[in-house]
């Protein structure tokens, strides 16, 4: 298995070739590059020590993705500025801060649903196992079939319940028996037992947390190797919240998972590395960019942070 | 699918590895969404296309008339077919008119009725309100003149003879309560008004319900009854979109044919009397296209681009009310 | 009097209490006001149904669906198959040249155009387009269609259908505006493109909003006159086919019967005015039905 994956690993980035001592890189990748190359990462990164730190995480054999120098404008308006992290495979990542600190729009860069946004405008690079996701090549439904996301508030089609499973196989024109595939997206969801009798029935018709479990269960079906949860517990009860969180649990083994989340207890519980972000008010306009402040593993975040504003933020004393 | 362009595949071997290229996509698979772009732009285009064409075609056809009379299709009131003499102005004025009576006595009911489903009505009973009016609608036009012309012409008749008896002969009075026929301006006028009541009813609703609650709740709280707080409340906030419905109701009055032509009398003279036969252009095309040729067919479709300019008119600067209004309402 | 207006005894107590007597009666009078505004609505509505439903009734026979139109109008007898099948023939050609397009002229208006230039001008334009004159749709046909290819049903349906477009496209995006921007998104999460997001979310998660305007809009043709006279010409016999020779419909029947000062023509124009009412009220209950449906279907 580590040696399949640092097979896999290898062949997907160009860009670290010569940091990888397995040999099986493709050979012609450095030299057929053109000028606009989707990977000039050794030569674009500016800030030289924080750029070697990254190029050595990302060297690792499980990095799915690679953040580097990340800024998100809305028109003329920096929303976000400098985000260099990475995403572990098999992890839980937690974005947390206080509102407005930018985390769910670096979320959505993920997936390039910022797309949507028209004034929306991206800079820097986000490598998905070393390709540039943000190259004008790449094509974001493509991206977006491999990287699932669960929103803020439970949103299934006004459809059945199968249907809603089945939804994003029968587009990506799969070949397995639907069937099967509802079941299993469901069983993995943990779901599959409270609605296997009513499948035909309007998913309207559930709780708010099995909504969010169906939604779940729906970007599941298509087989993404990540799911993006954008709070995915901010509209849902506690108890409904725990059963997220436990199916959060299971779901790692098999998938990566970055979530949002407001609440710091969650990232504490869930998580394995946990980025925080703030805001900083610009002076001469009064808007406020986010920024990332810390990014390290969960406990280390939450027990012995190495910036005073990460500090203040857990403690409780802002925000 | 399209196989592979050598382009792709030059970009798959830049990106080794299964993912990589994957995540390109194809030409051919994003060519999807631009005709599909393409084609409902297209369809949206039509609404634009339809009305340059109906503006071309319809003055291309009038254009023999146009040209025969000059100003004087809109300035003169001489109509004679027979002696190729086409002024349009008497149906004009028939136009004008019949609407304006129509808007006269359907504003005060429509708003009456919207207040009344919006601020007065109990909840059990909006919906019935609303549903009379969806019935009022539903109606065709036609059913209304058959209406006017068999059974309202007569009916009315005697109170028209009796009020002309009465203020005939009183000055200012005497000049619009003059006249007896069943088919007259006036009879016009109320079968217009029955037809644009739900329209100005449902757009003026539409309106109502934009007012924020606050305000009425600021003047409730202020101890208004609830004929105060409309006053203070509903009717200045919503006076834009009022007058916009009207004015769409008063274009909505000024193209209906068939039921004017039905009840309008047929006769083309400009008097201040309500109760005397008139005609409109509407009418005088509907009526006489059949047995037209020629310039006369010319002078008909000339009155139906007079129509079509003059609804125009009306309606954009309705919209462009109601848009105002939109905007203010929405706090841009 | 009291329960047909919102406030209770006791408030109505409370302001007896509470107001001076001038300020009460303005009240009173206002409410009156608006009570008999709704009276004065529901005479003619009550008359014109009340004379359609008794003068009609009498003349609607099995006879009435299938016979041809009598060869003399002012003798009792024959029927008015032709015009009924027309205005049903003509109506459904005037929906499927209409309907596509709006619905699609919509989802560009929505989905696509939004704010730029080109979008506010083609809403502008399909509003406009609304205030157009029935008989103005009739004469431009007319001039387009009619000059060229003579008189028959699809120049009927031409000229309806241009009176339906821009209804349809403004209740279409009406409803499109009403399904959540999350539902999109989701789909666009699950790796859906932009048109079959529109064609297997947006769309139908609409379709009883879009159906029912869809169904307004038809009533609303059906019922027009003024477009047909000028371009389907006059016929006495049934003719099935929209692309070859003059038909008839129901409401240039009324109108042609209207006319005449003879009994038994009047009697058929009542006769068809029923039937074209129960055309025009079987769509509208059906808008009303199938949004009802859908939307229980959904919420449930």
């Amino acid at each position: 298995m580590p040696d399949d994956e640092q097979t896999r690993r290898s062949s997907l980035n160009p860009v670290t070739d010569e940091d990888i001592p397995n040999a099986e890189v493709s050979p012609m990748s450095s030299e057929t590059l053109p000028a606009t190359s989707i990977t000039p990462t050794t030569a674009a990164a500016p800030v030289a020590a924080r750029a070697a730190e990254i190029a050595s995480d990302a060297s690792a054999p499980n990095v799915v993705f690679d953040v580097r120098d990340l800024n998100v404008f809305y028109g003329a308006f920096k929303a976000v500025r400098d985000v260099n992290l990475s995403v572990h495979k098999h992890e839980i990542t937690a974005f947390i801060g206080p509102s407005g600190c930018g985390k769910s729009t670096v979320l959505r860069c993920f997936d390039r649903m910022n797309d949507l946004i028209e004034s929306a405008r991206v800079e820097g690079q986000v490598l998905y196992h070393g390709v540039d996701l943000y190259d004008p090549r790449i094509d974001p439904v493509e991206v977006r079939k491999r990287i699932g996301m669960v929103f803020q508030k439970p949103n299934p089609f006004p459809k059945s319940i199968y249907d809603n499973i089945a939804f994003g196989p029968k587009i990506s024109g799969s070949k397995e028996n639907l069937d099967d595939v509802v079941e299993k997206a469901l069983r993995q969801a943990a779901l599959w037992d409270e609605v296997k009798d009513r499948l035909k029935k309007s998913a309207m018709g559930l709780s708010g947390g099995q909504q969010q479990r169906l939604c779940i269960a729906r970007a599941i079906a298509v087989e993404p190797e990540v799911i993006l949860m954008d709070e995915p517990c901010s509209a849902l009860d506690p108890i409904a919240t725990a059963r997220i969180e436990d199916l959060m649990q299971e779901l790692k083994s098999e998938y990566t998972i970055l979530i949002v989340t407001h609440n710091m207890q969650q990232a504490a519980r869930v998580s394995d590395r946990t980025a925080f972000f703030t805001t900083e008010v610009n002076p001469e306009s009064d808007t406020r960019t986010g920024m990332l402040v810390e990014f390290d593993s969960t406990n280390t975040i939450f027990s012995a942070p190495s910036d005073e504003r990460t500090e203040n933020y857990v403690t409780g004393r802002f925000g | 699918m399209s196989p592979l362009s050598t382009d792709e595949l030059v970009v798959s071997r830049e990106l080794p590895g299964d993912d990589g290229s994957v995540l390109l996509g194809s030409a051919s698979r994003r060519r999807g969404d631009t005709l599909f772009r393409g084609v409902a732009l297209g369809a949206g285009l039509v609404v634009l296309f339809v009305l340059a064409l109906i503006a071309a075609s319809t003055t291309k056809e009038a254009w023999p008339a146009f040209q025969q009379e000059g100003l004087s299709f809109v300035t003169s009131s001489t109509w004679i077919p027979s002696e190729g003499k086409y002024g349009a102005l008497a149906f004009i004025y028939g136009t004008i008119l019949s609407s304006l009576i129509a808007v006269v006595l359907a504003v005060p009911v429509s708003l009456g009725i919207a207040l009344y489903a919006n601020e007065a009505a109990p909840r059990r009973l909006r919906r019935p309100v609303v549903y009379v009016m969806d019935l009022l609608a539903a109606i065709p036009s036609v059913v209304y003149g058959l209406w006017g012309i068999i059974v309202l012409a007569p009916a009315i008749k005697p109170v028209y003879e009796a009020i002309n008896g009465a203020v005939g002969g009183v000055p200012v009075l005497g000049w619009f309560f003059n006249g007896t026929s069943g088919r007259s301006f006036m009879t016009a006028g109320i079968i217009l008004a029955i037809m644009i009541t739900p329209i100005i009813t449902s757009l003026s609703r539409e309106v109502i319900a934009t007012v924020p609650s606050a305000q009425r709740e600021a003047a409730y709280g202020m101890g208004a009854t609830r004929w105060e707080m409309i006053r203070a409340a509903v009717l200045p906030w919503s006076r834009g979109g009022i007058t916009g419905a009207v004015m769409l109701g008063l274009g909505r009055a000024m193209g209906e044919t068939i039921a004017v032509a039905l009840v309008i009398g047929s006769q083309a003279q400009i008097t201040t009397h309500l109760f005397e036969a008139g005609d409109s252009m509407a009418a005088v095309i509907v009526n006489q296209f059949g047995e037209s040729s020629g310039n006369h067919r010319s002078a008909l479709i000339g009155l139906g681009v007079v129509l079509f300019i003059v609804t125009i008119l009306v309606n954009v600067s309705a919209r462009s009310i109601v848009a105002r209004f939109d905007r203010r309402s929405r706090g841009m | 009097m009291t329960d047909l207006f919102l406030e209770s005894e006791v408030e109505r107590l409370l302001l007896e209490a509470t107001t001076s007597r001038s300020r009460r009666v303005k009240n009173r009078l206002a409410s009156l006001w608006m009570v008999g505004s709704l009276l004065v609505a529901l005479v003619p509505l009550t008359l014109v149904i009340g004379y359609v439903l008794f003068k009609g009734a009498g003349e609607i026979s099995l006879a009435w669906f299938t016979e041809d139109l009598p060869a003399i109008t002012r003798k009792p007898g024959g029927g008015m198959g032709p015009a009924i099948v027309g205005t049903l023939l003509i109506t459904a050609g005037a929906a499927i040249l209409a309907v596509p397009l709006g619905i699609l002229g919509a989802v560009y208006l929505h989905e696509y155009g939004g704010k730029t230039y080109t979008a506010r001008l083609v809403r502008f334009m399909a509003d406009v387009m609304t205030g157009v004159p029935s008989i103005v749709m009739g004469l431009f046909i007319y001039t387009v269609w009619t000059l060229q290819f003579g008189l028959e049903g699809i120049g009927g349906s031409l000229a309806l259908a241009c009176l339906m477009l821009p209804i349809i496209i403004r209740s279409t995006e009406e409803m499109l505006r009403l399904v959540p921007d999350e539902l999109r998104q989701a789909s666009y999460a699950l790796g859906n493109r932009k048109w079959r997001t529109i064609i297997t979310v947006v769309l139908p998660a609409s379709f009883g909003g879009i159906t029912s305007g869809v169904m307004i809009a038809i009533a609303r043709a059906a019922g027009e006159t003024a477009p047909l006279v000028f371009t389907i010409g006059a016929a006495r016999n049934l003719n099935l086919d929209l692309f070859n020779g003059p038909m008839t419909a129901l409401s240039v029947q009324i109108f042609g019967n209207a006319q005449t000062p003879f009994d038994a023509a009047q009697a058929r124009a009542w006769g068809a005015a029923l039937t074209l009412v129960g055309i025009v009220f079987i769509f509208t209950v059906l808008a009303r039905v199938i949004s009802a449906r859908v939307a229980r279907r959904h919420n449930a």
